[in-house]
């Protein structure tokens, strides 16, 4: 479970340029919470989930996960329990390592990493199932260095990462965004595959709303680093884009940007 | 022809390194005294460890290490004091340890303290330079008639060769111990923090902590390669590191000509290669007359020219489009 209390960023505090990044956002995910969020550009989406893996430090307010405090907690320490995935596809893999170095050290994420061998030859067989259940042909693959990889195959990878471990919280940053229409199609298949199987709370940053209203159990709006108002349940389930849309623009003060529409 | 064709190809494509091989052999062969030849390779092998201590913070981490100049001597400076006082091993033993702390220092003052990455080298360089002074005592030592590593394995190697088999031997270990190294958990969190570091904060790695030991194993090697080479030569300059961040890049830049592709193994020969083939050039010019006054001037043209050979390919490329456009 995760829980946001009174959570507040400001960006360049002091001087003209002060953007309340977030203002006082309260927030609780159920475990196993699916949640989408959508917002126009510069609602806080992406603020928020720097706040919660700790890119970003709070300037007020308190996060805990499971119950526990991790308001302190550095961005590597709080990646033992959340995994993450950023809209650009080359940012969650390391390019001059093979396939299997890079699950590898995913693998062992949250274990201190000692002098043991990186990769354990029983953990091939377990990155290769993984692999082929992509569906992607990475299988046959493994000892090719990743930066040789398409963007859509290198995302399905990230998450292949993201996940081999399951954390107790998924991040999902527009993880389709910089994808073709087809691979990002792909990519949220597979994505909706893993954390169904694994049961993972996921709270997934889109800019696409039919996406918002197809996937997950819950949708969040944000508008002005403020939470506009949330959909769940039947209400969530009769809800069209059109509808959405119009909610939006009675409840959010501002409308949704062409960007929005056009996807 | 069929199958035939990739192995054909790719001796086509190696054919010019081929070429250059033969020809420093061949030079090497019909210009050198056989002395001079081995004794060639017996410091390409001594600075070897220096090129793979500059591997790793150049190549493998991504981050400039200007303390090099610095960490070299302190090896010179530690291992020719304790080979002075009787005891060459020990030395050989805490300059690593010295150029390891070093190197700990430079890592902090970039990770923790936000020192640029430049700035941290040269400020530990500038350091150390007092430092290597205060160990040394005075700016040069002669280690005339006394025990150094090498003369201690005269009796078991032979009188012509021992002191290539000892270098070989350190060289040998090292290389092994880091290429050990870096396969396992830790080291591949290292080759990953040089490669994407946003991807390992996400996998839960302290990026910080993971610089810091690079840097740390980085100058090891480097001031390793100091106290080999001081005992090596039988003596010890507090001047003996300058320029030896350049030398080592060219070592680097000259492997890389004859190994392409970017593996962890094929990086570490490619910074012996390197090393040795490097020392090679530099034998072959001076046995043309060249000043040794110019050794330095060497590498750092050597240097220069490489890293601005795209820049220059580019220039040559954009003037012949623009003469034949005229032509036209």
């Amino acid at each position: 479970m995760l829980k946001l209390e009174n959570v507040s960023i400001t960006f360049n505090k002091g001087t003209v340029n002060e953007k309340k990044a977030l203002d006082n956002v309260s927030l609780t995910v159920e475990d196993g919470d699916f949640i989408t969020v959508i917002g126009s550009n510069g609602a806080g989406k992406s603020t928020l989930m720097n706040a919660v893996s700790g890119t970003y430090e709070i300037d007020k307010g308190k996060i805990f996960l499971d119950d526990k405090n991790i308001t302190r907690l550095k961005e590597y320490q709080r990646a033992r329990f959340i995994g993450r995935l950023f809209q650009d596809p080359l940012r969650g893999t390391a390019p001059n390592m093979t396939i299997e170095e890079n699950l590898g050290l995913a693998y062992s994420r949250g274990k201190r990493r000692s002098l043991n061998i990186g990769i354990k030859r029983k953990d091939l067989n377990l990155f290769r199932e993984k692999l082929s259940e992509l569906g992607l042909g990475l299988e046959d693959r493994m000892k090719t260095p990743v930066g040789l990889l398409s963007g859509g195959q290198r995302q399905a990878l990230t998450l292949l990462m993201a996940t081999i471990v399951t954390p107790k919280l998924l991040l999902l940053d527009e993880h389709t965004a910089a994808l073709d229409p087809k691979t990002a199609a792909k990519v949220m298949e597979i994505t909706e595959k893993i954390v169904k199987e694994n049961n993972i709370t996921t709270l997934m940053i889109t800019h696409n709303v039919s996406n918002a209203l197809a996937y997950g159990n819950r949708t969040i709006v944000l508008s002005q680093g403020r939470l506009a108002f949330a959909l769940e349940g039947e209400q969530r389930k009769n809800m069209t884009v059109e509808g959405l849309m119009k909610l939006y623009s009675d409840n959010a003060g501002d409308a949704f940007t062409d960007k929005m529409l056009l996807d | 022809m069929g199958p035939d064709k990739p192995t054909y190809k790719k001796i086509i494509r190696l054919a010019p390194k081929l070429i250059i091989v033969i020809a420093l052999l061949l030079l090497i062969n019909f210009t050198m005294m056989e002395s001079v030849v081995i004794g060639t390779l017996e410091k390409g092998l001594v600075f070897s460890l220096l090129a793979l201590g500059i591997f790793i913070s150049f190549r493998i981490l991504d981050i400039p290490d200007l303390s090099v100049d610095g960490t070299f001597t302190l090896g010179v400076a530690v291992s020719v004091m304790n080979a002075f006082n009787g005891s060459p091993i020990k030395g050989i033993i805490l300059a690593v340890v010295a150029g390891a702390v070093a190197g700990c220092v430079t890592g902090i003052l970039i990770t923790k303290l936000n020192v640029q990455p430049i700035l941290a080298g040269i400020i530990t360089m500038t350091a150390l330079y007092s430092i290597n002074l205060t160990i040394m005592e005075r700016p040069n030592i002669s280690l005339y008639r006394k025990d150094t590593i090498y003369t201690m394995a005269k009796d078991i190697f032979g009188e012509d060769y021992y002191k290539l088999v000892v270098s070989a031997i350190v060289l040998l270990i090292a290389s092994l111990l880091l290429f050990m190294f870096l396969k396992t958990q830790a080291g591949m969190s290292l080759r990953a923090t040089g490669d994407n570091e946003y991807m390992v904060r996400a996998s839960s790695i302290n990026s910080d902590r993971m610089k810091i030991l690079g840097f740390a194993i980085a100058n090891a090697l480097v001031s390793l390669s100091g106290a080999m080479y001081t005992q090596y030569s039988s003596a010890g300059d507090s001047n003996s590191g300058t320029g030896m961040l350049v030398v080592g890049l060219a070592s680097i830049i000259i492997g890389e000509i004859f190994f392409t592709k970017h593996t962890i193994l094929f990086g570490i020969l490619s910074a012996i290669t390197g090393a040795i083939a490097y020392r090679y050039i530099l034998a072959f010019a001076m046995n043309l007359g060249m000043d040794s006054n110019y050794t330095k001037l060497f590498s750092a043209v050597i240097v220069a020219v490489a890293i601005a050979l795209p820049a220059i390919k580019q220039l040559i490329g954009r003037t012949a489009k623009r003469f034949s456009k005229e032509n036209r």
